[in-house]
């Protein structure tokens, strides 16, 4: 089904992500990168050598979890823009989400928004925190936002709707 | 039809320029091709074709493919997705190869 | 009869690399570029590239073009740059004609070429194809990314390569609707990561679906769209409409080389290329000497390998005309493995086979 949608599986998206026990303890990437494509600055962009790419520039990023200290830095290098960081060290009940969104009005923290799944359907409601668009994002910025734990796995985007607010 | 706002660009128009399509005053900017500038205006018509005078608008914008041939100054046959917009230009739609005046 | 010791066709991602390559070996190069703004497609591209940083990977296309441009001016009168230049013509000894300013008519004799013509548009036959308001995707993309023109306001694409499904993306960055990306073909061709960037904006991908009819009398006004079998036939009864007032066809490329062909290069069929190819050595000589081809005019790839063909071609054209740096094979190796690496993977094995048909015979001898 992915190869006719781009929309990935729940396997294979599970099997992207770190363990529960990694993600409660702070912050870390989800790499979703699928299928063998000649492509590798996420490899470049990692300061702790925590995604390996190897010889083959079409392997698939293997991120290590322990090395991984989720500073996000590969999130707005990705020109398949496929990567986020999960950090589910704040609350029991909430995962905190960094994602690129290269759409324009951004929102602004504290601002509620429609969060979305991986087919683009409304998922819940989702807290803007903080919006990240130094230079050196390259017009990729990134967005902060708090979302529902049930949702780890199926959050993936999110639509400013003024209508959606309160 | 302009876009104003961009995530990633940042539209830098020229100077405004004054042209005429068919006669009626239109207005584009230095820089941009006679197309662009009728697209922006709403004008997606640009010609008719030899035989059965069906509708044209331009198709590659990279001067490849002769679909937004019109007459420029007098001129026929000019590819207006390549052509840069100057003031006072008077564009006319063709039919069909055009006529030289 | 102006003489140049290297002459350089086009200007875009293929043609600046081997303008900057030759440049770097101690040759100097004149580029004719039809356009009046240098870059080829470069200068719309507003995504990411992939590759290695070798090949500028996560920069913009359009900002790799300002990049090359600049590196072009840093080697001065070495590397001219001729605009609004088409060359028309191409015979013995070199000889290419040029349109200049579509006035002035001359003559250029080189001792050295390298096509870097690029690629068109491929088209789509349906009914009232020839409506204003369908375009080529690169088209529209001309027109929103370089002139900041919305195209329209509801936009159907059809195509779901490459190009297909990040001008979609583009479309929606520029604030415009996209109905759906539709494809013949039963699985996506784009890059999946594309692919799930729209997904996950609410756009439907349809593949095995193609146009059955385009509706409206001036202007497109609608889109019939029907599924296709596992044989690529219509399924009667499973047509749907689509309002849109844009739709784009995005249905592949073809090399743009008939320069070479009248210049004698020996064409073959390819299609695993997209179309008609000159046969060319590894080193992206055709089969006339000092005569060399490089990016989507050898056949349709990625502007990556665009920018690594023309790397290797410039070196190995300015090495014709006797400009053999020290490094040479160090860095004529070090092209020819940044090909192989884009090549090497699962989406790279359509070049892989095309690449071994059009190498002419001996082509893998060193120069």
């Amino acid at each position: 089904m992915f190869e006719k949608t781009g929309v990935a599986a729940p396997e294979m998206v599970l099997e992207k992500f770190p363990s529960v026990e990694r993600i409660n303890r702070g912050p870390v990437a989800v790499v979703e990168c699928y299928q063998k494509i000649p492509c590798n600055p996420c490899q470049t962009a990692c300061p702790l050598g925590a995604i390996e790419i190897g010889d083959d520039i079409n392997n698939i990023p293997q991120r290590d979890e322990e090395l991984c200290g989720g500073c996000g830095l590969c999130v707005s290098k990705c020109p398949g823009l496929a990567i986020m960081i999960v950090d589910g060290s704040k609350s029991p009940d909430s995962v905190e989400f960094r994602i690129p969104y290269e759409f324009l009005p951004l929102p602004a923290a504290g601002e509620t928004v429609l969060g979305l799944d991986r087919a683009g359907r409304p998922l819940c409601r989702a807290k803007v925190l903080k919006v990240l668009n130094p230079p050196s994002f390259d017009r990729t910025p990134v967005v902060t936002l708090e979302v529902e734990r049930k949702y780890l796995y199926t959050f993936r985007n999110f639509r400013r709707e003024a209508e959606e607010h309160g | 039809m302009r876009i104003t706002e961009h995530p990633i660009l940042r539209f830098d128009r020229g100077k405004e320029l004054s042209f005429t399509f068919n006669g009626q005053p239109m207005k584009g900017y230095e820089g941009e091709t006679i197309a662009a500038a009728l697209h922006a205006a709403g004008v997606k018509v640009l010609a008719k074709s030899e035989k059965l005078h069906r509708p044209r608008g331009f198709f590659c914008a990279i001067g490849n493919c002769a679909s937004c041939q019109m007459t420029v100054d007098g001129e026929p046959n000019v590819r207006t997705c390549i052509t840069l917009l100057r003031e006072g230009m008077k564009v006319e739609s063709q039919e069909g190869k055009g006529r030289l005046q | 009869m102006r003489e140049v010791e290297l002459l350089i066709i086009g200007s875009g991602p293929a043609g600046l690399c081997a303008a900057l390559s030759a440049a770097e070996s101690g040759a100097r190069a004149l580029i004719l570029e039809r356009s009046f703004r240098p870059g080829g497609q470069l200068v719309k591209q507003t995504h990411m590239f992939f590759g290695s940083e070798r090949q500028y990977a996560s920069h913009r296309g359009v900002d790799i073009a300002e990049l090359l441009l600049k590196k072009l001016a840093e080697y001065g009168e070495r590397i001219e740059l001729m605009l609004n230049a088409t060359a028309v013509g191409f015979y013995e000894d070199n000889v290419v004609t040029v349109l200049k300013d579509e006035k002035e008519y001359f003559k250029i004799r080189a001792k050295s070429v390298v096509c870097a013509t690029g690629a068109f548009e491929k088209s789509l036959a349906f009914p009232n194809n020839d409506l204003p308001g369908i375009y080529g995707a690169g088209a529209v993309q001309t027109l929103m990314n370089v002139y900041g023109v919305r195209p329209g306001n509801r936009v159907l694409m059809v195509g779901a390569g490459n190009i297909g499904v990040i001008v979609s993306y583009q479309l929606l960055q520029a604030g415009i609707e996209v109905a759906a990306v539709l494809d013949a073909a039963p699985r996506i061709g784009a890059y999946l990561v594309h692919a799930s960037k729209l997904a996950r904006m609410g756009v439907p991908i349809l593949t095995s679906h193609t146009v059955k009819e385009a509706v409206g009398t001036d202007c497109l006004e609608a889109a019939v769209v029907w599924a296709l079998d596992e044989k690529f036939k219509p399924i009667p009864g499973t047509e749907r409409r689509f309002d849109v007032d844009v739709m784009c066809v995005s249905v592949g490329l073809s090399p743009l080389n008939e320069l070479l062909a009248m210049r004698g290069a020996e064409m073959k069929y390819v299609p695993q290329l997209s179309g008609l190819v000159p046969l060319r050595s590894e080193n992206c000589e055709t089969g006339i000497p000092g005569v060399f081809v490089a990016g989507d005019a050898s056949g349709i790839e990625e502007a990556s390998s665009a920018m690594a063909e023309g790397w290797l071609a410039g070196l190995c054209a300015a090495a014709k005309l006797g400009y053999v740096p020290a490094d040479f094979e160090a860095r004529r190796r070090e092209y020819l493995s940044q090909l192989e690496n884009l090549r090497s993977g699962p989406v790279g094995e359509r070049i892989r086979a095309g690449m071994k048909l059009s190498l002419l015979e001996g082509g893998m001898r060193d120069v």
